[in-house]
This record gives C-alpha cells, sequence and structure tokens, in this order.
C-alpha cells in the first residue's frame, strides 16, 4: 500500500482541514465540533435543513454535496465508520432555520445508531424536529421483499440531490421526507469490484480478490457480494447490473431514468465510459430515455477498484428537481 | 470485595493497555468478516479514554462520574456501531454507581447487568447473531446467578468463563447483524471480533480484580 498521508491516525481531521481551507466560500467547519462541515451561504429561514454524513473514505461522499441545491451540511466519521452524535447534533443545531432538519444517510448499523441518537437529543434538548431517510438502493444486499435491509451505496447521490433541490424550493420537513423516500424507491444501484482497497491504518486489502477475478455486487466498503467469477469484459458486466437492476426495478418503455455511473476510487474515466456505453445501449433498447446522466466518482471506496451502476426512474417531480442546479465543492450542475 | 473509584481508573487503564495489544489480532478477526478496522477502532476510542484518564479523570473519586465520561469520550472518538453499544453500556453501568467512591461486589454485579442489558437494548441482536452478544449475554446470565454469599473474585471468574464459551460460539455461527451479515455462509468458521472485544473488557476486568485482592 503506498498513499499520500502523514500519520493514519490523522487521515480525517487533516483532510477536512485542507477540504475547508480548499474552499472557504462554499463551506466552513463549525468551531463547537471539527467533524460538522455546514454551507459558508446563509440559509433562508423557514428552509428545510438537510443533513447528510457517514463514514469518510467515500469522497466525494459525503462532504463533497454541501452547499447550494444539495446537503446544508454533513457530519464526517472516522474510515468508513459513522459519525457519532456530537458532530451531527451540532451541525443539526446550526442549519435548523425553525422547519427541521432532515437526515439522510445510508442504511448501516452503525448509522442508524449514531443518527438516531442524534435525533433524539436533537429534539428533546433543542426542540428541533428532524425526519429521517434511509437509503436502501443496492439490490445486491438482500431480496426485494426485504428493500428495508438493503444498504445504501451510490444511489444517495441522487437522494441528496432530490431532497437538497425540493428543501430550496420550499418544501415542508414531511413532503421532504416524503419526495426524500419517493427517491430512495426509486432508485436502484449494483456494483462491481476488481480490486480491493486498503485503510490508512491497517494498511492491509479489505478483502482478497485473485487477478483475474471480480466480485459482483459487492458493498462500497468491500463487503462480499452474490457472486465472484472470473472477470468478464465491461460489456458483460454491464449487462449484468442492469438486467439485475431492471428484474428489481422494472421500468416500462417510455419511461424516464436518471443513470449514474460511479467509480469506486481507482478505475479510470475510460472504463466508466466503455460502461455507460452499454448502459446507454441497454436502456435505449428498451426504449427507456435517459433523461440526465453521470459519469465519474460519486461516491468512492478509496482506492478500491470497479464501479456502481444506478439508476432512478423519474416522475415529474422527481424529473424537475433532478433538474435544479446544483453548486457544491466537488459536484457542479447548471 | 473493596472495589474503590481508583480501582475503576486502573482496570480503565488495563483495557486501554489491553486493545493496543490486541490491536492488530482484532483487526485481522475482523478482516475475515468486515473491514479489517475493529482493532483500530477499539483503539481510537480506548486511547481517547486514556487522555481522559491522564487528565480530567485522574483524581475523580465519583465511580458514576468516572463511568460517564468514559461513555462519551468513546462515543464520542468512535461513533460506528460499537460507539453507540459501549457508550450505553457505560451510562446504564454509571446509574449503578453514581455518588459512589467506593462500590460492593453487589453494586459491581448490578453495574455489569446493567451495562449488558444497556447494550443488548441499543443494538437489538440476539444470541446466534454473531455479535458481541454472544459473550456477553452467558455473562448476563452467570452474573444473575451469582450469590452475595460467594467471593465475588471467584464468581466473575465463572462470568469471564461463560463469555468466553460465549465468544468462541462465535466461529461456528452465521453472521446475522451488521456488514458481515451479507457473508452469508462465509461468515461460518471465523470467531467475530466484537465478541472478541468484548471479552477482552470482561476478562481484564477479571485479572484487575484479582490483583487488587493479592495485594
Amino acid at each position: 500500500m503506498k498513499k499520500l498521508i502523514n500519520n493514519p491516525t490523522n487521515v480525517v481531521d487533516e483532510m477536512i482541514e485542507g477540504y475547508i481551507k480548499a474552499h472557504p466560500n462554499h463551506v466552513k467547519q463549525l468551531a463547537e465540533n471539527k467533524r460538522s462541515i455546514v454551507t459558508a451561504k446563509e440559509t433562508k429561514d423557514g428552509k428545510v435543513g438537510v443533513l447528510i454524513g457517514g463514514g469518510s473514505g467515500h469522497e466525494p461522499a459525503f462532504m463533497g454535496y454541501v452547499g447550494e441545491g444539495m446537503a446544508d451540511a454533513v457530519a464526517v466519521g472516522n474510515i468508513f465508520a459513522s459519525p457519532p452524535p456530537d458532530p451531527i447534533l451540532e451541525a443539526t443545531r446550526v442549519i435548523d432555520k425553525g422547519a427541521g432538519v432532515l437526515y439522510i444517510y445510508g442504511n448501516y448499523a452503525g448509522d442508524v445508531m449514531n443518527f438516531g441518537m442524534a435525533a433524539e437529543l436533537a429534539d428533546l434538548e433543542h426542540g428541533i424536529q428532524v425526519g429521517t431517510v434511509l437509503v436502501t438502493d443496492d439490490v445486491a444486499s438482500a431480496p426485494k421483499e426485504e428493500k428495508e435491509k438493503r444498504r445504501g451505496i451510490a444511489g444517495e447521490f441522487f437522494v441528496t440531490k432530490v431532497a437538497g433541490a425540493a428543501s430550496e424550493k420550499g418544501y415542508s420537513l414531511e413532503e421532504l421526507v416524503s419526495v426524500a423516500n419517493k427517491a430512495n424507491d426509486y432508485t436502484r444501484s449494483m456494483g462491481v469490484g476488481l480490486t480491493p482497497c486498503s485503510l490508512p491504518q491497517t494498511g492491509q486489502p479489505s478483502f482478497e480478490l485473485g487477478e483475474n477475478e471480480m466480485e459482483i455486487g459487492l458493498g462500497h466498503h468491500g463487503e462480499p457480494g452474490v457472486e465472484k467469477g472470473e472477470l468478464k469484459t465491461a460489456d458483460e458486466v454491464a449487462e449484468r447490473l442492469v438486467a439485475d437492476i431492471l428484474v428489481d426495478m422494472p421500468i416500462a418503455e417510455g419511461e424516464d431514468v436518471a443513470v449514474l455511473v460511479n467509480g469506486l476510487g481507482s478505475t479510470t474515466r475510460m472504463e466508466l465510459y466503455i460502461m455507460f456505453r452499454k448502459v446507454e445501449k441497454m436502456l435505449s433498447e428498451k426504449g427507456i430515455t435517459i433523461h440526465r446522466s453521470y459519469v465519474g466518482d460519486y461516491s468512492t471506496s478509496l482506492e478500491m477498484g470497479g464501479c456502481s451502476v444506478s439508476i432512478m426512474k423519474l416522475d415529474d417531480e422527481l424529473k424537475e428537481l433532478v433538474d435544479q442546479t446544483a453548486d457544491c465543492p466537488m459536484y457542479v450542475q447548471k | 470485595m473493596k472495589f474503590t473509584a481508583k480501582d475503576l481508573l486502573t482496570y480503565l487503564k488495563n483495557v486501554v493497555e489491553v486493545m493496543e495489544e490486541n490491536k492488530d489480532y482484532l483487526c485481522e478477526l475482523d478482516r475475515k468478516l468486515g473491514d479489517g478496522d475493529h482493532g483500530v477502532t477499539m483503539s481510537i476510542g480506548w486511547q481517547a479514554i486514556n487522555e481522559k484518564l491522564q487528565d480530567e479523570l485522574k483524581d475523580e473519586e465519583d465511580c458514576g462520574r468516572i463511568c460517564i465520561t468514559t461513555g462519551r469520550t468513546f462515543l464520542s472518538a468512535v461513533g460506528s456501531s460499537v460507539g453507540p453499544l459501549y457508550a450505553t453500556g457505560f451510562l446504564r453501568g454509571a446509574k449503578v454507581v453514581q455518588n459512589k467512591t467506593e462500590v460492593t461486589g453487589e453494586d459491581v454485579k448490578e453495574f455489569w447487568i446493567a451495562f449488558i442489558e444497556g447494550i443488548k437494548e441499543r443494538g437489538q441482536a440476539e444470541v446466534g447473531d454473531k455479535t458481541m452478544v454472544d459473550t456477553l449475554q452467558p455473562a448476563l446470565e452467570s452474573l444473575k446467578e451469582l450469590q452475595s454469599t460467594e467471593d465475588f473474585v471467584e464468581g466473575f471468574a465463572k462470568v469471564v468463563a461463560a463469555a468466553k464459551t460465549g465468544m468462541e460460539s462465535t466461529k461456528d455461527l452465521l453472521s446475522k447483524r451488521g456488514r458481515s451479515s451479507r457473508l452469508g455462509e462465509r461468515s461460518i468458521g471465523n470467531q467475530d471480533p466484537g465478541a472478541t472485544s468484548a471479552y477482552l473488557i470482561l476478562e481484564t476486568f477479571h485479572q484487575t480484580i484479582t490483583a487488587n485482592q493479592t495485594v
């Protein structure tokens, strides 16, 4: 393992320090908690705050999504570990403009406990109403009947995009929870892993894969997938991912979707576009229109090799929200 | 048995050392089941507690306050899933020993019962799920059977033995909670890292009270 770091213990705090210094017009760090980052722009009174968060190591998720049209704050955890309640609570206090705060995070045991405790404390100690939306987009992580058990992966980008746009448009907390839940219900993702990542603190690979192997359906912390096998071509992999997504969430001819082909860290844009090429071909052959496409690193797993494909089915409301502009340090949409 | 706030601080200091010694071992266990950082996570938490032990808690005489600071410190440093679990354990335990500078064997027994029940309530895991509960539940049952007439240190040895059997049982179990639950059959054969660190926490307590009695 080779990494450009100093002391492995300090990677998260030093990353945040650099991030804040690099983007002072977009974000600021709270004095109360160095793991709480909020938008530098003054948000409107009555706007529902959107708070995201999770472990580090997924950059640009989650801190790269704080800005206009996306999240108002992020709580940053240790590598691949949920943030504790403190930074969540401090950020909640700052972004509450009297209309409550929406928490969006992936469905992981640690996140559920920490964000859950923060939500209770926000209500108890500060009288702030908190709504919660758990992202459960990974089709490979549990059967369809148990969607509520699924983990959240790159599709969280879509849920955050929709919620961020809706909160700017003045949705109430209740409406925001509902539309963000819809975005989650309409989003499916599935990934493929080619090479593992290594945690800065241990230097050890998070899982093992042979030189000619790939793992279909793996999670973005290296959780095992549904199938380990010989490395296939990009077309074959894309076919598998899209086919599994469409079995899980049928999309009719004539419907519109947003597509995200997300790199896991060390996969080149060249490969991601080759993957997208096939995804687009499959969808257009079925008469499905890609209304918006996103290709690049949106939710990584340190330097893991591989990618995920996310598809969000769009109705009129979601289409309008996806189209809204956004301006974050690591994501801009005009 | 005599157990003072000072002994509690010694115990916590001992856990700091034990977690540091077992850091790589716990990571190794976790690599087979999770993302391989359980030892790092425990170390981050206990090192943060270590700082408090050397500073704010150095002369603290209220066992309750020591536990509250320990729980909150661990949670703030760690997050993750073990953060809320152990924080809940220490906070529930704190209620039992609050405003006490010295506690009895009976208090210690009630402390650990509250500690374990708190963790179970927060995490909602069951025996057989391949988690720390597989270590803690048999310890809890053994604790409840402790008679006030028997020697506490000897009694606690039985608690630790039950915990050990529970920890070792995780080797043959299928993961059902957390990230490793997706492993299915592949999780069998590996001891759970969370069950292992939970055992270390209990075992270190036994070591501490044993050393305490011999002086």
